[in-house]
């Protein structure tokens, strides 16, 4: 276990609840205040970079993408495409696919949606790690690109691969909010604290791309594995204090068995590449420690 | 072929919503979509959803706020049951489990918009649709609805009666994207479309990849009319290497536009003088490109907008997202620098007609959300009211289709024999090109149900199979850039009838290249070059009905901007543009629009923020 998640796992909830009080009064909590801090390092780093070469010529990026089509005879057997393609500034990985189809091969197979980072259509393994597409800038990237499909998934064609078993995993939890009781009258919300909302705030960014549970190597060897996708779902209930003591503890049971959270063996991989930031591992960490306490109850 | 009650064609909010209120009446639902729901772009709705949730804001200021937003091309009776509904759907969402944003006592907060007489806009943080989606989404799956997903629904099976009036929908063809399997599906009651926007019409947009205006072309070419199509709303607040959404959130929250002489130009060049950034959308795009064309923008391109003032932690708390999205999508920090920002293809509100009820003119046929013109929104919608008006006509919608408790529709649709008619020479033949155009208007040559869906899926199958077939000619993405480039520079913010004439020429000659149109893909295994070369045919007759009512149109209202009739004209225009498909020959027809409901009346009013 790393020294990060010996911490966390140290950490009482009154400890938590500090935190979280903290973020209301002054800045944003810890890992949004790291993405801050990464981001304004990139926005400098380019600005630097765009004054260094504001004089050299048009650019080009060197591209190597997987295709496969199980019904093409020459793409049945998988194999890697070479694309050089005009670059410009701003330039993402969706972008560069896109111009890639639109400009050279219209055959050229991948999901994509909004562009901006909320539909989660775009996960991709590029240069041998899970990433969102369009939130990704091809300047960040050493070439030649090399864009693939997302691993521990069957690849339907080129870069789509099959998500199925993925939204199997995220609809085994139960995904749906379910209170004991609600307000009498049509026009009385439930009341919720701030610092409620701001506890399970991360977890309810999830966007459903699937780029953590490809990552993650439990799920590769264990295909029952819920995964930390649907185990932060999970969280994102179970932490709600809107719903009451008794589901809650129903909602333990179903994350403590046998392919539950004492599965995550905290490589923090799901972490790592979350495009939403949202500390997986840490939530997953959480409901083990739930978890411990439930038990110790009956004990 | 797939069966159930009531299908619901689309799986973002509106058809989300429409699904759960079928289930609720008892009826077996299923939700057809070419995404996965939670890949909709709802999902990217940022700001809020309004409700008149306090006891000092009464329903009627939300409608009629809602009806002068409009610059009263609203229909009076859709205002009064939106801002009457939305208040318990917004509370039902709150028992959903929504993570709305809270006010120190726990209460969903609530803050100022766009156009808006009170602070009336609940939110969550600035991903507010993002919540909306997965919340109804997860209702959706609590109740065990089915969902077809990546499935491409391509044509409505509707009956041949010459009259639509008379006609019936009873479902569908669709395709299985992973598979290319063509399928039909029976809708034993009603099929409700909730396709979303057709912001891919224009090439600088806030719009998803996918919305193509799907559902608003099928059901024209089925016999149904588009209603003010014309409508289009540039939200003022885009990046403008991307058309990324910055939330009106920001202005609500105090954020404040500059020239590039650091001027407040809203306040101090007379645009709106008491709301300055606060004015409604259209008052503000129409301002930034004004001062764009004066001058006075940066780079000539766009102008700024700056929320530092508001401080770090302000900003984190309500409207975090948006410094995410200024940093990975234009490179900047808006918590150290002001944001470039300039209009970009929003919203469209028109649509499909519909009543109250979600219907249309064809029985068994209903449309909900963006797709939809009921009309509330009529020719500038508010911001934090499409969140909204999904909610509170999906529902309906929804409930109308699986044979809910409902009250009577005061809203008309169809055909009306006493209409007036647009007879005006148009510069292009609109509709069908000739005999070769794969258009493909809904047209079975059976009333009973199985053998017009039989029909309906024998004629996608070829039309497939052509496609696929074509050895060469024009590749779908080059019509599409041409449709969207011509949009673009002629039918935008400002609109001239020389320009729009030039569209309208530019999506003739796109017609004509669709003629010739080459798919390179033969697979039938994930196609998506095939599915976007339907999707631009779509693209094609949507744009095309945009361009005639922009062009018949002489007058400025609301979004509507004419640069040689800058009034907006009461007297004349009053009144919808109806544009009715007429079997491939389009016939434009006004219907006058309703300022009274059973509640009250509207009096058009100078419209000044």
């Amino acid at each position: 276990m790393s020294t990060d998640s010996a911490e966390s796992g140290a950490e009482t909830d009154a400890e938590a609840e500090t935190q979280a009080g903290q973020a209301e009064s002054g800045g944003p909590p810890e890992p949004q205040s790291q993405r801050l801090a990464k981001k304004r390092a990139r926005i400098e780093a380019d600005r630097a970079d765009a004054e260094a070469e504001e004089d050299t010529t048009e650019s080009t990026v060197h591209l190597e993408i997987f295709r496969y089509d199980p019904e093409v005879p020459d793409k049945a057997e998988p194999r890697f495409d070479t694309f050089y393609l005009p670059y410009y500034e701003g330039m993402t990985v969706l972008d560069a696919l896109m111009d890639a189809r639109d400009t050279y091969d219209p055959t050229l197979t991948f999901r994509h949606s909004c562009r901006q980072a909320v539909c989660g259509s775009d996960a991709l393994f590029v240069n041998g790690s899970q990433i969102l597409g369009c939130k990704t800038q091809i300047a960040d990237l050493a070439e030649p690109i090399r864009i693939e499909p997302l691993p521990h998934r069957p690849v339907v064609k080129d870069l789509v691969v099959d998500m199925e078993h993925f939204y199997d995993q995220m609809h085994a939890v139960e995904p749906y909010f379910d209170p004991d009781e609600l307000p009498e009258g049509n026009l009385e919300e439930q009341r919720q604290t701030r610092e409620n909302r701001e506890k399970i705030k991360m977890s309810t960014r999830c966007i459903w791309c699937g780029a953590c549970m490809s990552s993650c190597n439990i799920a590769a060897g264990d295909n029952q594995y819920l995964g930390p996708a649907a185990i932060n779902k999970a969280y994102r209930f179970y932490f709600d204090e809107r719903e009451g003591d008794d589901r809650a503890r129903e909602r333990l049971e179903v994350l403590e068995q046998e392919h539950g959270v004492w599965r995550c063996q905290t490589q923090f991989s799901c972490t790592d590449v979350c495009p939403k930031d949202i500390p997986l591992t840490e939530h997953i960490q959480e409901v083990k420690r739930e978890a411990v306490k439930e038990n110790l109850k009956f004990w | 072929m797939y069966e159930h009650d009531v299908l619901v064609v689309g799986g973002g909010g509106a058809g989300l919503r429409a699904a759960v209120a079928a289930h609720e009446a008892g009826a077996d639902v299923a939700i057809v979509t070419k995404l996965h729901p939670v890949r909709s772009h709802t999902g990217a709705a940022e700001g809020g959803v309004n409700a008149a949730l306090h006891e000092e804001d009464p329903w009627e200021d939300h409608a009629y706020d809602t009806m002068k937003g409009s610059d009263y091309l609203a229909d009076a009776p859709a205002v009064d049951i939106f801002a009457r509904e939305i208040r318990e759907e917004v509370i039902q969402l709150e028992h959903w489990g929504m993570p709305f944003s809270r006010d120190e006592d726990g209460t969903v907060s609530q803050r100022p918009f766009g156009g808006l007489s009170f602070p009336r806009t609940a939110y969550a943080g600035a991903e507010t649709g993002q919540h909306m989606l997965h919340s109804m989404y997860e209702q959706v799956v609590k109740r065990g609805i089915e969902v077809y997903d990546e499935w491409y629904v391509t044509r409505l099976a509707v009956t041949d009666h010459d009259d639509v009036e008379d006609r019936v929908c009873h479902g569908f063809a669709a395709f299985d994207i992973a598979t290319g399997e063509v399928a039909g599906f029976r809708a034993r009651q009603g099929v409700v479309l909730a396709t979303g926007g057709a912001g891919q019409v224009f090439e600088h947009t806030t719009n998803a990849i996918a919305n193509t205006g799907d559902g608003a072309a099928m059901a024209y070419r089925a016999g149904v009319p588009l209603e003010d199509m014309e409508m289009i709303q540039f939200h003022p607040t885009t990046l403008p290497s991307t058309g990324v959404l910055i939330t009106e959130g920001v202005r609500g929250e105090g954020g404040r536009l500059f020239n590039a002489n650091g001027e407040r130009f809203m306040f101090e060049y007379g645009y709106a003088v008491d709301d300055g950034e606060l004015a409604s959308r259209d008052v503000v795009s129409r301002a930034e490109l004004t001062e764009v064309a004066e001058g006075r923008g940066v780079e000539d391109d766009h102008v700024y907008l700056d929320m530092r003032h508001l401080g770090e932690e302000r900003i984190m708390d309500r409207l975090e997202n948006i410094v995410h999205l200024a940093q990975d999508f234009e490179g900047v920090d808006p918590l150290e620098q002001p944001m470039p920002v300039k209009p970009g293809a929003h919203y469209t509100m028109g649509g499909i007609e519909i009543n109250e009820r979600g219907e249309t003119v064809i029985e068994g046929l209903y449309a909900a959300g963006e797709c939809g013109c009921v009309s509330m929104h009529g020719a500038n919608r508010l911001g934090g009211n499409s969140l909204a008006e999904l909610l509170v006509f999906g529902a309906r919608a929804g409930r109308a289709a699986a044979g809910g408790d409902l009250a009577e529709a005061q809203i008309p649709v169809g055909p009306d024999p006493d209409a007036e008619r647009e007879d005006r020479e148009w510069p292009i033949e609109p509709g069908e090109l000739d005999e070769t155009d794969r258009a493909v208007a809904a047209d079975g040559a059976m009333v009973e149900p199985e053998p017009v869906i039989e029909s309906a899926v024998e004629a996608e199958r070829e039309r497939i199979d052509e496609l696929l077939a074509s050895e060469d000619g024009v590749g779908q993405a080059a019509i599409r850039a041409r449709i969207q480039d011509a949009m673009g520079e002629h039918v935008n913010v400002f609109r001239e009838a020389s320009g729009i004439e030039t569209a309208l020429r530019e999506i003739q000659r796109a017609k004509e290249e669709y003629a010739d149109l080459h798919v390179t893909d033969k697979s039938r295994t994930f196609n998506t070059e095939l599915q976007h070369a339907i999707e631009t045919r779509n693209l094609i007759d949507v744009a095309e009905a945009i361009a005639l009512g922009a062009l018949a149109r002489d007058e400025s209202r609301g979004a509507h901007w004419r640069k040689a009739h800058q009034e907006r004209e009461d007297d004349e225009w009053l009144k919808h543009t109806m544009l009715s498909w007429a079997d491939g020959s389009p016939e434009m027809w006004y219907r006058p629009n309703l300022l009274a409901s059973e509640v009250q009346e509207y009096e058009p009013k100078e419209r000044s923020y």
